[in-house]
């Protein structure tokens, strides 16, 4: 397996396709190029320990450039605007052109902007990349009076990481509850509690209608005329798939880049993995496009199976992590379509307890919080699929390790 | 620098030089060893970069503690010596530590 596969999009995706093409046999060229950084670095740490400061920026490199360089795989920093898929090739944003034999889009997704007057002002900051936090960090020094607008995993671990330096912090989130698009009231409540305890003020129903301040943030304003006083602002609103090079090459894009189970776009010799790709997800039923990065690493392996000509489909259960304060939140699984909320612990005490979702007696996801064992029974029970009696998921006292074996 | 030896399930050895500091786990990550996943970066919520330490070795490693030493009791094939790589920071006095990897992480 010869000739050149180009990476586009220095990304966890990117970070293991490489790697993974060697070990499936390719011979030849492979580039990754970034826009953002040359070196795949990791993004979950910039809201948590990296914001917080007790972690250095070389840290976040998934692997030294030396490592790279020793397999092989050419590191470039750049911006390709385009695919012309007649030539097999990439054009930069500085004019230069490359040819590929097979091309991968890591291009992952970027953050959603806040469409409201001010957005624009010094001191309106959003969070997804390494110098995204450095300007952060930058400004931090002089913040007293901290807004993050988005009650979602950012811009609550943002909060956490900055309550951690002793910054104060305000939680501005448009729905009635935290966390609403990804977890049941009763988790979004204990989050809602837990940062309360930890000093942040959290307010829901709060949608914003202005940034104001001259040239320099000074509040936020909101549609029924609140206003906050605030010297920082973070917005994490979400992100959107960087789909476009796809679109603008005639490969098909509907939320993400449509791809098959072995991460294969129509065009045989283009393929995409990662937040920026829409995949068919055969124990689900359905299509899904994840954000997270045990999804970019697996569905990366899939792709470079692909590109050297083997099999590998992509079809995990996906699953997530949140750090935050004292808490470790594993998720296994997607809650969509539950009928009950099972109960183990009780999150209106303590910070110990998993939220069991199902339909009928089948498992759909489990939120563990500080409940290691329990995250892990729930992976192995969504993967086997066995039918299970409520019950025991909500009895402290039943082992339930029995249910695996 | 101490030098940290891999075994795969399929027999597959790597004898690789891991800097004072970094991990068990990121040592593999550097080389490219497939036998560890470490999906979630080495903060321990995952449990793919699992491995069995040598008995040699395994007063020197020490043993699980709070949310490893829970989630090692869920993995595929636990054994008296598991560990998660990514809680297993190389030191001088590990130099020479072998570690055997799974059949699989999940």
């Amino acid at each position: 397996m010869t000739g050149r596969v180009i990476i586009v999009g220095a990304s966890h995706a990117a970070a293991q396709l490489a790697p993974s093409l060697r070990q499936e046999g390719w011979t030849g060229d492979i580039w990754i190029i970034g826009d953002d950084s040359a070196v795949p670095y990791q993004r979950p740490p910039l809201s948590k320990d990296y914001l917080s400061g007790e972690r250095g920026r070389e840290s976040l490199q998934i692997r030294p450039p030396a490592v790279y360089e020793k397999h092989g795989i050419k590191l470039l920093k750049g911006r390709v605007v385009s695919i012309d898929r007649a030539s097999r090739s990439v054009l930069l944003e500085n004019g230069e052109r490359y040819g590929y034999d097979k091309l991968a889009l890591c291009t992952g997704a970027r953050v959603r902007q806040l469409q409201v007057p001010g957005a624009n002002l010094q001191g309106v900051h959003y969070l997804r990349t390494l110098d995204d936090v450095d300007g952060i960090r930058g400004q931090l020094q002089s913040a007293t009076r901290v807004v993050i607008v988005g009650g979602g995993y950012i811009g609550l671990e943002s909060a956490a990481a900055l309550r951690r330096l002793g910054v104060s912090v305000t939680v501005l989130e448009v729905q009635p509850r935290l966390l609403a698009r990804v977890t049941a009231p009763e988790v979004s409540a204990f989050y809602r509690r837990v940062h309360t305890e930890e000093g942040v003020v959290v307010l829901t129903d709060w949608a914003v209608a202005a940034i104001e301040g001259d040239g320099q943030v000074a509040g936020v304003v909101s549609t029924d005329g609140r206003r906050l006083p605030a010297d920082l602002v973070i917005v994490g609103i979400g992100v959107i798939p960087n789909t476009e090079l796809a679109s603008g090459c005639g490969l098909k894009v509907d939320n993400g880049i449509w791809v098959d189970g072995y991460a294969a776009t129509e065009d045989s010799r283009i393929f995409a993995a990662g937040d920026c790709a829409n995949h068919p997800s055969r124990l689900l039923g359905r299509r899904l496009r994840l954000e997270s990065v045990p999804n970019a690493m697996e569905q990366a392996k899939s792709a470079a199976a692909s590109i050297c000509g083997n099999r590998l489909c992509y079809d995990g259960y996906p699953w997530f992590w949140s750090d935050q304060y004292d808490l470790k939140l594993q998720i296994a699984g997607l809650h969509d379509g539950f009928d009950n909320l099972v109960l183990r612990g009780n999150p209106e005490q303590g910070r110990s307890f998993v939220a069991w979702y199902l339909r009928g007696n089948q498992l759909l996801a489990a939120d563990c919080i500080n409940r290691p064992k329990e995250f892990m029974v729930a992976r192995q029970l969504l993967v086997s699929g066995i039918g299970i009696d409520p019950a025991h998921l909500a009895d402290e006292n039943f082992d339930l390790k029995g249910l695996i074996s | 620098m101490p030098i940290i030896h891999y075994v795969e399930a399929n027999g597959g050895e790597y004898e690789v030089d891991v800097p004072v500091g970094n991990t068990v786990m990121q040592g593999a990550v550097d080389n490219m060893i497939d036998g560890i996943l470490a999906e979630c970066g080495g903060v321990c919520s995952c449990a793919t970069c699992h491995c069995y330490v040598d008995e040699a070795w395994y007063d020197k490693v020490g043993e699980p503690e709070g949310a490893e030493k829970m989630m090692l009791e869920m993995v595929v094939a636990p054994e008296p010596t598991s560990r998660l790589s990514c809680q297993i920071k190389v030191t001088d006095e590990l130099d020479g530590l072998v570690v055997r990897l799974p059949v699989s992480q999940y």
